[in-house]
């Protein structure tokens, strides 16, 4: 197998790519590209039955709608491009050939033939029980066996990625430790493999109960395992997107990590804590002690939020050093303004990196404390908090990446480049505000997954109040525009790969393997010398991260305000 | 070199803390802790926190003792569906039930008396979300939740299902209302005293 293996080297960038990988790279990318413009199309009809003015869709298409759009984009649409990301970040970072490419064919094929059973299962219209399916309501035995056979597939690509990294450090393909990226993306391996064992000891039992095997399943049980899975597969994007942004701060600006022991040691408090948050779905519900909600609900006293608080300053910071030492180094923010706000590359990944951070982390946080939790718990804050982190921050990160993944991997050039330099703000900006007008519309109280908040045909109808219909009416507006953007990306992608120039005609690939070398004298080990204002290296950084400090503590404790005003709980 | 090389050094742990990120892990620490402790803190002095008391209940049992609480203590009904509201006594057991896709019966509460509320559902999941006060507390069949809640001010309000629970979900709602300590009744047919009450009762 191995001397089969041949490997071509990309002109641009100087990376090494297997063929075997390569490939397997492509069609995982393309078929999480599909699943995004079918979540996208959704989106859009799920957005317009969400705007009271217009309620496009009847009460059983949208929960339809609703189910399909959550399963095709927050499972499908980011495992598949995760494990594209996964055989870049072992063989292509590495330059080392991928292990056993046949099964990584079999786990995608698993993964294919999951998500489309799942999405028959949904379609055919018996299945219309939201992404977390809470037993005891049922679906049809083929939507559990779908998301089943689709973890096993992934759950093989995490389990190649592992043997990738043997392989490499068996034929010496690089010296020293393994990048800081490729550390990021073994952070996010390692926490879809917990992620997936929990998904098995829920969806198999379930699977079973829904064909007659078993008897019952115990409701909270199903929700507190099934967070498990829920949550952390989410906190695989985390890991993911992470290593995304540092990889692309290195590829856009040779960034290097401000040191490799505060970034790796971040990474590794991810895997200890991220996947305790599952407990966040628990947090009002009866029977799980308060004891045990506050442990598990603070990721072990937040340390997997430090840990986020920390890459929030280092990536930002390696890109501030990178700049500094070009000779952007004047005042605190010569740096930022001289950054190439026009190479989407870059333009996403910082917006992705804010949006993640002030929006989705801080909103997060606060909704993750046991009590807080009361005065938001199944609210449409609850999608708002979640769509700044998994689409401004998961989604739109790999669109970033997608970008110079275009010419790198698919040798194509990019269609529409002035096109693509606008696409990140207006699906970045359009987003963002979805989030903060559903959050605003949560705060007053608007139920999530929900058909009509005007409550059509009850008995004793709630009326909200006037703001709460102004705060979905614009929700729907700032959608409509992230809309646009992300069909903007389908556009470009799937453009550049049908239509774009071919970069190089000839096929260069050759059996021949460049390994990383350490430099022959060993860099002394230094500081960031020379640069930036006070024996800071990265001030302009250390400012934004005081600004999202202040801004985190008084919007964490204007919710505990709010809380104390709402009626006695003991 | 960069982030997707290895170290440019075999042995990078040495490489000492740069000042930003030394300051801003400890203030990020800091700030965590913080955090962690607002939430016993909170359970020490704060007025807004759940209780840990839970049963494992069937749906008839708690239907049962639901049925007892409004056999005894119902004042009126409502709507067309002659949805029973009751008024128990300021201090006592309070049962709710929900079910696809209704909350029952109606409950109308003293204001500042504390009251504990069971919850609990016949069905699937379901979430209590009290308008427009924005409480919210999940409701799962097979628990029986017991808080005790008291009411801080006046009025008429909404309890609406959060959690998903099929096609009706949407007319999920329901009243609850609170009334003055020792006032009257509230609400639509509020007027009509004890004595028709009762006739209306044996009727049925």
């Amino acid at each position: 197998m191995a001397n089969a293996a041949t490997y071509r080297i990309c002109p641009d960038t100087g990376l090494q790519f297997h063929k075997s990988a390569e490939t397997l790279m492509k069609v995982n990318a393309v078929a999480a590209v599909l699943c995004l413009l079918a979540g996208g199309i959704l989106a859009l009809v799920v957005t317009l039955t969400r705007w009271p003015a217009v309620h496009l869709l009847p009460a059983d298409m949208f929960y339809l709608a609703l189910t399909a759009h959550g399963i095709d984009m927050l499972i499908f649409w980011i495992i598949f491009f995760e494990m594209a990301i996964l055989y870049f970040c072992s063989s292509t970072l590495l330059r080392c050939r991928l292990a056993t490419p046949r099964m990584a064919w079999l786990g995608f094929a698993l993964m294919v033939i999951g998500a489309i059973t799942t999405n028959t299962a949904v379609f055919q219209g018996g299945s219309s029980v939201m992404m977390t399916s809470y037993a005891p309501m049922p679906a049809a035995p083929h939507f559990y066996l779908g998301l089943i056979l689709f973890a096993v597939g992934a759950l093989i690509g995490c389990f190649i990625f592992l043997g990738t990294l043997v392989v490499a450090r068996a034929e010496k393909t690089y010296e020293g430790s393994i990048p800081l990226v490729t550390f990021g993306a073994l952070t996010a391996c390692i926490i879809a493999i917990f992620t997936i064992a929990s998904g098995a000891i829920i969806l198999i039992p379930t699977f079973l109960w829904s064909i007659g095997y078993i008897h019952q399943i115990d409701a909270l049980m199903y929700k507190t395992i099934w967070w498990a899975f829920g949550h952390s597969s989410q906190q695989i994007n985390v890991a993911a997107h992470v290593a995304v942004w540092y990889a692309i701060a290195a590829i856009v600006f040779g960034a290097k990590p401000m040191s490799e022991k505060v970034s790796r040691g971040a990474f590794l408090l991810y895997i200890f804590f991220l996947q305790l948050a599952s407990a966040h779905h628990v947090l009002t519900d009866p029977g799980i002690s308060s004891e045990w909600k506050i442990f598990n609900t603070s990721y072990a006293m937040y340390l997997a939020v430090l840990a986020s608080m920390v890459h929030g300053l280092t990536v930002p910071g390696s890109i501030e050093v990178a700049q500094r030492e070009k000779g952007f180094n004047r005042g605190l923010f010569e740096w930022i303004r001289k950054a190439p706000w026009g190479n989407p590359v870059f333009s996403g990944m910082f917006i992705s990196l804010i949006g993640f951070g002030f929006l989705g982390g801080i909103s997060g946080v606060m909704m993750g404390t046991e009590q807080l939790n009361l005065i938001i718990h199944n609210t449409v804050y609850v999608p708002g908090h979640f769509h700044a982190t998994v689409v401004v921050g998961t989604t739109l990160a790999f669109m970033s990446l997608t970008y110079f993944l275009i010419p790198t991997l698919f040798r194509r050039e990019m269609i529409m480049p002035g096109l693509a330099k606008w696409q990140p703000y207006l699906f970045g900006i359009g987003m963002s505000l979805f989030a903060v007008f559903m959050m605003g519309a949560g705060t007053l109280g608007v139920a999530r997954r929900h058909w009509d908040m005007a409550f059509t045909g009850a008995a004793m109808p709630y009326e909200y109040p006037g703001t709460a219909y102004l705060m979905m009416g614009l929700m729907a507006l700032a959608g409509l525009a992230a809309i646009v953007g992300g069909g903007i990306y389908l556009l470009i992608t799937v453009g550049s790969l049908l239509w774009g120039r071919k970069l190089d005609a000839k096929d260069s690939y050759g059996t021949k393997v460049v390994p990383h070398r350490l430099p022959m004298v060993a860099a002394a080990i230094q500081g960031h010398g020379g640069i930036g204002l006070a024996g800071f290296a990265a001030p302009g950084t250390f400012v934004f991260a005081m600004v999202f400090l202040v801004s985190f503590v008084l919007y964490y404790f204007v919710n505990w305000k709010y809380l104390s005003q709402i009626w006695l709980l003991g | 070199m960069s982030s997707i090389l290895p170290p440019s050094t075999r042995v990078w742990w040495n490489q000492p803390l740069d000042r930003v990120e030394g300051t801003w892990i400890a203030i990020a620490l800091i700030w965590c802790l913080a955090m962690f402790f607002m939430m016993p803190y909170w359970h020490i002095f704060g007025k807004q926190n759940l209780s840990n008391e839970a049963y494992r209940v069937t749906a008839e049992a708690y239907g049962k003792k639901t049925q007892e609480m409004v056999d005894k203590f119902t004042v009126r009904t409502e709507t067309e569906l002659k949805v029973p509201v009751v008024r128990p006594p300021a201090g006592g057991d309070v049962y709710l039930i929900a079910r696809m896709w209704q909350w029952w019966p109606i409950l109308e509460l003293e204001k500042g008396q504390a009251y504990r509320l069971h919850l609990s559902s016949m069905d699937y999941m379901h979430s209590f979300s009290l308008q427009p006060e924005n409480l919210n507390i999940q409701v799962v069949p097979g628990y029986e939740g017991v808080y005790t809640i008291t009411p801080t001010r006046a009025g008429k309000y909404s309890v609406v299902c959060n959690e998903f629970c099929g096609i009706g979900h949407h007319t999920m709602v329901s009243n609850l209302y609170v009334v003055e300590k020792g006032q009257g009744r509230t609400g639509d047919d509020g007027a009509k005293d004890k004595v028709e009450r009762k006739n209306e009762r044996g009727e049925k």
